[in-house]
């Protein structure tokens, strides 16, 4: 796609929720996607354009227009090709979405041939949505049927189209421009929110890195290569590992307290805080899911789904931490 | 900027034409934000940076009612059509690579142009998925957002100033002092050249962010507008290294109107020379009015004479006023949003024409017959073979084959509806005195929402809970009928009558309507939301639950309905945040006074 370098993941300073979040859609992409809210130049776009580059290849079938995964009798020849992240530009029209006929062969042979939209072309990876709150409402409601159902049906012209799209949803914006529907809310396993970093060091780094990216990026990629090689590997492992870690009972009821102390809708938190945990653990290399991990992962897969309680003068993020010190003790 | 540049002299014309000079030598790094009415000033300006950049470089005018098509590119239909295959258009971004885009009437511009420039500005790049089109292309131009706003709330929105360096304003300039350029085209080209070989020492980047801490702007994008302003500037006045003036320049030029705070720099603390090896303390986030004692050894790499420099240059340059006004806008409650008018919202059937989009003209939607047939055409030689090879359908006729896929429906903005919630109090409290009159009241209320076509829905309390006696309806009649039939007595279950009605705001907002609760009581809630009776619970509860109205951002109206006016009713609309008005007072010229204020 596009040969500009992109700023290396390794190298965004701070927004370490941020990270930690994308970096477990990576490991589990069934924790269901990744909202990312919050100030304005925080680098929430930087971070998602820099996952392509630092995820693993995956194996598709050859020449596979919507990625598929080859059978495991190798039967098919198969191609590596990168995670696809692919952007969902503001001003997309549904037909580039779902995918329509080609228009372009429909008027010079007259011929009907499929052209795969942006859901083929996610499939397997990541579907990011910059300014996620502005979406058009008839494309947020397509995009709920197809993340739900994992396959994306299209019937034109007589031609009647279905292949699998399983992505991770991954969205951003600032909550300034509008707010969320609660039901697109409710899709995302994981929600973070982003400030611009208050102390001094930080910021003087941020800003040091991103001059020294601008100034010669293919330099700055290089000098980062390490880094990003190190990330790489850890989500490499983890993946791994997944399937092993142990869940004892008693983090499955430390989890459960707290989505019941936090009053949180349904069963969906509890199942999202748990692989959320699982994932962490996988990724910091231990073997089970513990209190801590549960601990740091709780924010991210909760406080979207606090019920609304304005009685309450602070945000969910308080609300969260409080639950949990009342549950873990502080 | 020694002597010849145009740094020395920092009129606000000169410190104009200095940004139009630093955004002509590096526009896609930079932008600027214009704020001016339209006239002579503002002309010369605009003169003045063309006169500046090449003679190749696009200047294009983005319109405000630009369509998607025009802005992202799309196809060329008729160019298709005729030449048998697919011609894309370039969209405006895509023309203006290299150049400049003037967004005209900024303050206006929707979010989506907005969102749309906002990407290229970040990755320089515009991405096109629409009607079989997709694809990148480079979009790396300037932007001069032109702001007409008039007053402080209008303005260009907040997530492209944040992305511009340079906030100007222009109105108070006098026309004879706009003058023509300061630079040629061709030091500029000669700047442009030396753009990249310009240097940043370290601890110059540290001057920057300490000096936009010490002005409060949070966004990490200034500091970093303002390194490019800095080497812009070194650039145009031919230093290898940026240095302190052409650093002071950009402090002025990017930082100071951003400021929040003043720096407490002036202060004779500032001149205390710093022990340069104090071990840096864990910086905090400094609250704005912090001594300058504390503020300085943060972090001892950025003290010193530079940062001193910069702040300096900062506060000489902030606007008088304009920390005065961002005070009044901090105090300002964040629910403010709820407004009396109907908020915008996009899928309405009638209003502002804004855009088109697939599906069946069914519910109300109208059809964009241009448009269906736009997107039946290319089409045709399929369908006509397909008809052809089914035989199933005779020939005759059909010229054009239509299918329903190709209906486009014309979207529209409209000001939302907006439903007003009566709550009734039909307490035996309210109906010993005066259970008539706030059915008069409501009467002339209901009459008031009529005249709007507004919806109305009622909730009437007593005993222990409350209840819907009307759903949401645009009949007067109905609403008449149950107020009529509303027997009295009992106790006062203000809690529950409250959570009712916020409840029915709240799903009334999902649905896109725009809700109103005007509530009749005295006040005297005598029954807790769990439904026991007492006093002191009751009010506890019912002040809680008018608190949730408030924090949903409902507007609100509270009649109070005892003989005479009460504390408790008060107290009751503060804590919703609602407006008060005593019956006793209100006649029917003050009533619909009143309705009008909040409806």
């Amino acid at each position: 796609m596009t040969t500009r370098p992109v700023f290396p993941f390794a190298a965004i300073a701070a927004q370490e929720e941020m990270k930690l979040a994308i970096l477990i859609a990576a490991v589990d992409p069934s924790v269901g996607g990744v909202l990312i809210f919050g100030d304005r130049g925080t680098g929430k776009s930087t971070a998602i354009r820099a996952l392509a580059a630092l995820l693993p290849l995956m194996t598709v079938v050859k020449g596979s227009r919507y990625n598929l995964e080859p059978p495991a009798d190798g039967s098919v020849e198969t191609e590596q090709m990168r995670v696809p992240v692919v952007d969902l530009p503001l001003g997309a029209t549904e037909d580039r979405v779902t995918g329509a006929l080609d228009l372009e062969r429909a008027l010079t042979r007259g011929e009907k041939a499929f052209e795969p939209g942006l859901l083929a072309r996610a499939h397997r990876g990541f579907l990011y949505i910059d300014e996620v709150n502005l979406l058009e409402d008839h494309i947020v409601d397509l995009l709920l049927d197809v993340a739900a159902s994992g396959e994306n049906v299209v019937e034109r012209e007589g031609l009647s189209i279905r292949h699998p799209a399983r992505f991770v949803l991954i969205g951003s914006g600032n909550p300034e421009e509008g707010e969320l529907r609660p039901q697109l809310l409710d899709r995302f396993g994981l929600s973070v929110e982003v400030k611009t970093p208050s102390d001094i060091a930080t910021r003087v780094e941020v800003v040091k890195r991103r001059d020294a990216f601008e100034r010669d990026p293919a330099a700055f990629v290089a000098a980062w290569r390490g880094e990003e090689e190190i990330v790489r590997n850890r989500i490499v492992s983890a993946r791994k590992r997944l399937a092993d870690i142990k869940v004892p009972d008693p983090a499955l009821e430390q989890a459960a307290r707290l989505c019941i102390a936090l009053g949180s809708d349904g069963l969906r938190g509890e199942l999202t805080l748990m692989r959320t945990a699982r994932a962490l653990a996988a990724l910091d290399g231990d073997s089970s899911v513990d209190d801590q991990h549960l601990r740091r992962c709780a924010p991210s897969a909760l406080r979207h789904r606090l019920r609304r309680n304005p009685l309450d003068e602070a945000g969910s993020t308080v609300r969260v931490e409080r639950a949990i010190a009342e549950v873990f003790g502080a | 900027m020694t002597g010849d540049g145009p740094g020395m002299d920092f009129s606000p014309w000169a410190l104009a034409a200095s940004a139009a000079a630093l955004f002509a030598v590096d526009p896609s790094s930079l932008g600027v934000a214009l704020r001016a009415a339209p006239g002579p000033v503002r002309d010369s300006w605009l003169q003045s940076l063309r006169a500046m950049l090449p003679a190749s470089a696009p200047v294009l005018r983005m319109p405000l009612n630009i369509s998607d098509e025009r802005l992202l590119g799309g196809i060329d239909l008729s160019a298709s059509l005729n030449a048998g295959r697919l011609i894309a258009s370039r969209g405006l971004l895509a023309e203006a690579d290299g150049g400049v885009l003037v967004v005209a009437m900024a303050e206006r511009l929707g979010a989506l142009p907005n969102a749309v420039i906002s990407a290229s500005v970040d990755f320089g790049e515009v991405a096109l998925e629409r009607e079989g089109l997709a694809g990148r292309s480079p979009a790396r131009f300037g932007v001069v957002a032109l702001d007409e706003g008039a007053g402080d709330d209008e303005g260009a929105p907040a997530s492209l100033m944040d992305r511009l360096a340079f906030h100007i304003d222009l109105s108070s300039i006098p026309p004879r002092e706009a003058q023509n350029a300061a630079f040629s085209a061709r030091e500029i080209a000669a700047a442009r050249a030396r753009l990249n070989t310009v240097t940043v020492a370290s601890d110059m980047i540290d001057g920057f962010c300490a000096t936009a801490m010490a002005l409060g702007v949070q966004s990490l994008r200034a500091p970093l507008l303002a390194i490019k302003a800095a080497r812009a500037a070194a650039a145009l006045a031919g230093h290898n290294t940026v240095n302190d003036d052409d650093a002071a320049l950009a402090v002025r030029l990017v930082l100071s109107p951003r400021a929040t705070q003043t720096p407490v720099a002036d202060s004779a603390p500032e001149e205390q020379p710093e022990p340069p090896q104090e071990p840096p303390e864990p910086p905090q986030e400094p609250p704005p009015q912090e001594e300058a004692e504390s503020k300085k050894p943060e972090d001892e790499d950025i003290s010193g004479p530079l940062e001193d420099l910069l702040i300096a240059a900062a506060i000489a340059s902030i606007p008088r006023g304009l920390l005065e006004k961002l005070a009044i806008n901090e105090s300002r409650p964040l629910a403010a949003s709820a407004g009396k008018a109907g908020a915008l919202r996009k899928v309405a059937r009638r209003g502002r024409p804004s855009g088109v989009r697939s599906g069946e003209p069914r519910g109300g939607a109208r059809l964009n017959i241009v448009e269906t047939l736009r997107a039946a055409a290319p089409w045709q030689t399929i369908r006509r073979h397909a008809r052809a090879e089914q035989k199933t359908l005779p020939e005759q006729g059909a010229r054009l084959e239509i299918r329903r896929d190709d209906f486009r429906v014309t979207r529209y903005k409209e000001r939302s509806e907006t439903l007003s919630i009566f709550v009734v109090d039909a307490s035996g409290s309210l109906a010993l005195n005066r259970l008539a009159e706030a059915k008069g009241a409501v009467e002339l209320l209901l009459a008031e929402a009529y005249v709007r076509r507004d919806q109305v829905a009622l909730i009437a309390f007593r005993g222990k809970n409350a209840e819907l006696l009307l759903p949401p309806t645009r009949s007067l009649t109905r609403a008449k009928r149950s107020l009529a039939s509303l027997p009295g007595g009992g106790g006062t279950p203000l809690a529950a009558a409250l959570d009712a009605a916020g409840a029915l705001a709240d799903a009334a907002r999902r649905k896109g309507q725009t809700p109103t609760i005007i509530m009749l009581t005295d006040g005297r809630a005598n029954i807790a939301r769990d439904g026991s009776a007492g006093r002191g619970k009751a009010g506890e509860d019912a002040i809680a639950s008018a608190r949730l109205i408030r924090a949903a951002g409902f507007a609100g109206l509270l009649i109070d309905t005892s003989p005479q006016a009460t504390p408790q009713a008060g107290a009751i609309a503060s804590a919703m945040g609602a407006c008060y008005l005593a019956l006793p007072y209100a006649d029917a010229a003050a009533l619909s006074r009143a309705a009008r204020a909040v409806l």
